[in-house]
């Protein structure tokens, strides 16, 4: 597949959307996880919801 | 499911636990086929291969708009109708919207240099997109601003609101100022009438596209669901004596 | 209608009173436009070329600065709470209160442009175009400005903030401004459609600017 003369901006673009993509999905998957630690500690705790169900429970 | 059923938050968790993964292996499939597609695309006459950034700078544009409308959607839940998730969706959404919009401006770039021979050119599609990405940085700015979320949210929301009014009359403006500065009018990017082997890609790129937005905006709502239970329990435990 | 008038007289009273919130405005309207030729050097032809341009961004940034005056200083000392709660309906509160900054910080500008044609070397002509775009746009500005005042309300530092929520969407105004003024001089029959557009944008904000900062002082202030 020739790109042409100018086959490094298409790559570049190509490149930067996704990087771009992959970083949100990092800090997207990473804050989840600190989430999920942070009330999995404050339940060790013994800090509860009104509910008394577990924080971290996702139902 | 109605809207309803929504609202709770918890029911909200367990039902996005469910579909997410559905939802990012769709993603996942529908990118790697427009990516193939994109790929195998003929070159354009004009352009040559620089077509190919086509397929993804117009989903990004278009998905720039479109975060927005949701958003705006997400800002009339919380005024009108005081919807629990309508804060958590419009700010979970806005960064999101901000890296595409920013997508759009690199991709739009790049795309210009081969056409035009400059990295930016003040043409009024790349001129009112770069003035969309401002009013995003704003609005995120003022997400953080403000330390309580459900007064964040609302502040956000009529921000939100007043944008989507001006986005229209910015975009006139911009085109408006652009003919009277350009009266000659440079390549258009991506006419009206294109080529089946061309909008195919397009296409399919621009639905991979939104489906990656709804899979990370719905991950995002989950993340601002545990932020806020974070905030509630910590808030207790602050008020809690110490045994 | 008579509560309506006397917080118009009263806000026009404070904002002439104290620390002259009216004409610091004109104060760095004028600063601006001198810094202009230091910039871009002191080419007389380019700055007529330039001059409605540099006058437009200077009334844009003069009435950006005295923005943050139009709902702070009620709310440091209450006042704003107790607008918010009576019986007035608050969008006419915040029509009244635009009306009167704009009376107390918009037009000073527009006085003050023939003045500042003179040192951008812009004929009479120009100047008077100048100040007629300025006289319909500036209101536009006033109530677009006063919706980010009152989202910046309640943050102790939000002067920046501020601008950054405003200026873009003062952009049109700002692109109309110019456009109607560069018409006039250069070819007067393409002056009418931008001024009518200008005349339009402020209209438009004349309904929407008191509505979204009466809801946004409205949610944010509980």
């Amino acid at each position: 597949m020739s790109l042409g003369p100018y086959a490094s901006f298409i790559v570049w673009s190509y490149l930067l959307v996704a990087l771009v993509v992959v970083l949100l999905i990092g800090w997207i998957a990473l804050d989840y996880r600190q989430q999920k630690a942070r009330l999995r500690d404050l339940e060790a705790r013994g800090v509860t919801r009104r509910s008394g169900r577990g924080a971290a429970d996702l139902s | 499911m109605t809207l309803i059923d929504l609202a709770n938050p918890t029911r909200f968790l367990s039902l996005t636990a469910k579909i997410l993964p559905w939802l990012a292996a769709a993603t996942a499939i529908l990118l790697a086929v427009g990516l193939y597609q994109s790929a195998m695309a003929p070159d354009d006459y004009q352009q040559g291969a620089t077509v190919k950034i086509m397929f993804i700078h117009v989903p990004n544009a278009w998905l720039s708009m479109f975060v927005w409308g949701v958003m705006s959607l997400s800002a009339l839940g919380t005024l009108v109708w005081r919807h629990p998730l309508a804060d958590v969706s419009a700010k979970a959404a806005a960064p999101i919207g901000a890296a595409f919009t920013f997508l759009a401006l690199v991709t739009g770039s790049l795309w210009g240099r081969p056409m035009w021979g400059t990295y930016w050119e003040w043409d009024a599609r790349l001129t009112s997109v770069l003035i969309l990405f401002l009013m995003y940085l704003g609005l995120i700015a003022l997400w953080r601003a403000v330390e309580d979320p459900s007064r964040a949210a609302r502040a956000a929301a009529v921000l939100t609101l007043v944008g989507a009014i001006n986005i229209p009359i910015i975009k006139f403006s911009v085109d408006w100022w652009n003919t009277l500065h350009q009266p000659a009018s440079v390549l258009r990017m991506g006419g009206s009438t294109l080529d089946k082997a061309f909008l195919i890609p397009l296409l399919v790129m621009a639905v991979a596209f939104s489906l990656l937005f709804v899979t990370l905006h719905l991950a995002a709502m989950r993340n601002e669901i545990l932020r806020r239970r974070v905030r509630a329990l910590q808030m207790q435990q602050a008020s809690q004596p110490r045994a | 209608m008579t509560a309506l008038f006397a917080l118009l007289r009263r806000d026009i009273q404070v904002a002439l009173r104290i620390g002259g919130g009216a004409l610091i405005g004109v104060l760095f309207f004028l600063i601006v436009v001198v810094l202009m030729p230091f910039a871009v050097g002191p080419d007389l032809a380019l700055l007529k070329k330039l001059g409605p341009a540099i006058l437009w961004l200077g009334a844009l940034l003069a009435s950006l600065l005295t923005l943050d005056r139009l709902f702070a200083a009620d709310h440091d000392d209450g006042s704003l709470d107790l607008l918010t709660m009576s019986r007035t309906p608050l969008e006419l509160v915040c029509l009244t209160k635009a009306i009167a900054h704009w009376l107390v910080a918009g037009l000073p500008l527009i006085v003050a442009t023939p003045i500042l044609g003179l040192l951008l070397n812009l004929d009479g002509d120009a100047t008077l175009a100048v100040a007629l775009t300025l006289l319909a746009g500036t209101p536009a500005l006033t109530f677009t400005g006063m919706i980010g005042a009152a989202l910046a309300v309640a943050l102790r530092r939000g002067g920046l903030l501020l601008a950054v929520l405003v200026l873009p969407l003062s952009i049109p105004v700002l692109i109309f401004g110019v456009a109607a003024s560069n018409a006039a001089v250069l070819e007067p029959a393409g002056f009418g459609a931008p001024l009518s557009i200008l005349c339009a944008l402020s209209l438009a904000g004349l309904v929407i600017g008191p509505l979204a900062a009466a809801a946004s002082l409205r949610h944010g202030l509980d």
